[in-house]
């Protein structure tokens, strides 16, 4: 495979094709978007997440000419988008809504676009049948929209903004309809789809699961502002913030006083072994649940806390142990279920040992 | 459920009040006897009367194409108002603009009427037919532009998005997707332009001219001289053409208002 080497991020030879430079947006005196730059390259899947209200949504309608950047230059393929109106953009965007036309049948719906650019009819026609078929809704065309279901809906959404063959796909919540089984076969075919044609995604979501799992990139937002862009893997294991950290996956964070290699992080308990260059000071230590390891006896570790078990939670395939360590800070810790019945020793009010190794947590200092 | 008998004598009064006096009107439309009063037996012959009355019919000629002419009218500028108010970028005033649009709606007639007479007469244009339309197309026009608002207000706005995302100007927006959808209410909106301009009097009255004589205006001159039984049957006739416009625009109504 060569997907683990698509990362044209890291190539300097490589153009951006979408650059956001230096992009404001205000709304009277709110500021929704406040000095975004980004680079989003040909091919990729690249992810807007973060919290309703953040500004992902207005970065996007930017995008496609809905919204006018109050300052900063947008461009696509090296043109300014400035004053180039929403129809004459190469980008096509799929609603939340779907916004499909109500009184046009299937058929209809993904030819309008064609139909604007002035294609012959047999033109028109072998490129919805073509669109019809990657979505697999070829029985469906003469329906009109209320006739069929959400996910076929969705579908119909999808074929219809992909028809003109846009260099960029703009996806805004585009599986927030769905229930979740639906959401996460949609998910795989969304990433074939994809993959398939070629076209550059990008897609707005507040759900960090749907995030990791189609994207190349993300870009994780907060007021206006972008907290880190990078690689799902990068997100989860180098989180640049607390912020970042806690939005994507589950973390524990333990605040205190980082002298270089240990953090001090309650009066008279052993400070926490830690490998980081992070700049001494006030810093938080990111622990990910399942990189902490349960036990009844003291495990020979770099790191061991004692604690006691004040809540289990059990997922099937995995149990998260709430513990209570000392200075009353709770920590969640996770184990696989890997054996039947395995972890029935430890139980409510148990004292058990947590413990990680030195490369396990990562200093935050923000 | 079974309605308590509170409920039905209050209902049996309620409408009897209501439409007691245009039954008694639609009954003595088929009176035998001359005498408006008094009943003389089963008959159509005033409608016959009616139809051989070269001056009713010239009124109602009159009456219909300025119907027709002022609701077509009163539906374009309406649809278009409402588009605006609605859809339109904010500016400065759009509240006061939205509300008075609604102001005609409780405006006295007299008033209206005496307005425009005096525009007419201001601007030197002859009073006619043709003022008597460009007078209810104004009227018309703001229930036009309160019905077709009322269906833009629940529009996804994400829908014409869509078309200009997809390549259509902001005419073919308009056209090929936000038109087709509230053509409904604007069909709705038609109807009650046609159906307020039939029934007009006071309006018509003041800006009408030699010539130019609606239906309820010729009812109205030929009453003060004494009721016939020839007026009934004119009432009656539009009264159920007045039905027929209500009952339809409201059945297009409810029919939008069900698409998503």
């Amino acid at each position: 495979m060569t997907d683990d080497v698509f990362a044209p991020w890291n190539d300097p030879g490589q153009s951006p094709l979408i650059r956001y430079a230096n992009v404001t947006k205000k709304f009277g005196e709110f500021t929704a978007i406040d000095n975004v730059s980004i680079d989003i390259f040909p091919g990729e899947f690249f992810a807007l997440l973060g919290p309703s209200g953040c500004g992902k949504t207005t970065l996007m309608r930017m995008l496609a000419g809905f919204e006018t950047p109050t300052s900063g230059i947008i461009s696509l393929g090296g043109q300014d988008m400035g004053n180039v109106p929403p129809n004459k953009r190469p980008v096509n965007m799929m609603f939340q809504s779907y916004a499909l036309f109500p009184h046009m049948n299937v058929w209809d719906n993904i030819a309008f676009g064609l139909r604007r650019d002035g294609l012959p009819k047999d033109q028109v026609a072998a490129r919805v049948e073509e669109m019809l078929r990657l979505v697999q809704l070829q029985k469906f065309a003469k329906r009109k929209p209320d006739a069929i279901s959400g996910g076929q809906r969705q579908r119909v959404a999808l074929a219809r903004s992909l028809a003109k063959a846009p260099k960029v796909l703009l996806l805004d919540e585009p599986l927030g309809a769905l229930d979740k089984k639906l959401r996460q076969e949609t998910q795989f075919e969304l990433v074939d789809i994809q993959e398939k044609t070629g076209t550059t995604f990008m897609i707005v979501t507040h759900d960090q699961e749907e995030a990791m799992t189609v994207s190349t990139r993300i870009a994780v937002m907060d007021e206006g502002i972008i907290k880190q862009i990078d690689t799902p893997a990068s997100l989860y294991e180098a989180p640049n913030s607390r912020y970042v950290a806690d939005f994507i996956g589950d973390v524990n964070l333990i605040e205190g006083d980082w002298r270089g290699d240990t953090l001090h992080w309650a009066e008279g308990q052993t400070p926490l072994a830690v490998q980081s260059d992070a700049p001494v000071g006030k810093a938080w230590l990111a622990l990910r649940p399942e990189k902490i390891a349960i036990s009844k006896d003291q495990a020979k570790a770099d790191n061991a806390i004692p604690g006691q078990v004040i809540d289990i939670a059990y997922l099937g395939n995995l149990s998260t142990y709430v513990v209570e360590i000392p200075g009353g800070q709770k920590i969640r810790a996770q184990a696989t279920n890997a054996r039947r019945l395995s972890r029935r020793d430890i139980t409510w009010n148990d004292t058990v040992w947590l413990s990680w190794t030195s490369t396990a947590g990562l200093v935050l200092s923000e | 459920m079974k309605m308590s008998r509170f409920n039905v004598v209050s209902l049996t009064l309620g409408f009897a009040f209501l439409y007691l006096p245009i039954l008694i009107l639609i009954t003595y439309s088929f009176n035998e006897s001359r005498l408006v009063t008094v009943w003389g037996g089963f008959s159509t012959k005033w409608y016959g009367v009616l139809f051989q009355d070269e001056r009713f019919l010239g009124a109602a000629w009159v009456t219909f194409y300025v119907a027709f002419i002022s609701a077509s009218i009163a539906t374009v500028l309406g649809t278009m108002a409402a588009y605006v108010l609605v859809r339109g970028a904010k500016f400065r005033g759009r509240t006061l603009f939205s509300g008075m649009i609604y102001a005609p709606l409780v405006m006295p007639e007299v008033i209206t009427g005496l307005s425009l007479l005096l525009l007419f007469i201001s601007i030197g244009l002859d009073r006619g037919g043709f003022t008597i339309i460009l007078a209810h197309a104004t009227f018309s026009m703001c229930y036009v532009s309160v019905v077709v608002s009322s269906r833009l207000v629940s529009f996804d706005r994400s829908l014409e998005e869509a078309a200009l995302d997809l390549g259509a100007t902001g005419w073919q927006a308009f056209r090929l997707v936000t038109l087709p959808i509230i053509a409904p209410a604007v069909a709705a909106g038609w109807l009650l332009g046609f159906t307020l301009s039939l029934d007009d009097l006071v309006i018509a009255s003041f800006v009408s001219g030699p010539g130019a004589t609606t239906l309820p205006m010729r009812i109205f001159s030929e009453v003060r001289l004494g009721v016939s039984p020839k007026i009934n049957a004119l009432s009656a006739i539009l009264i159920g053409m007045v039905a027929l416009g209500v009952i339809v625009a409201s059945l297009t109504t409810k029919r939008a208002a069900q698409r998503p």
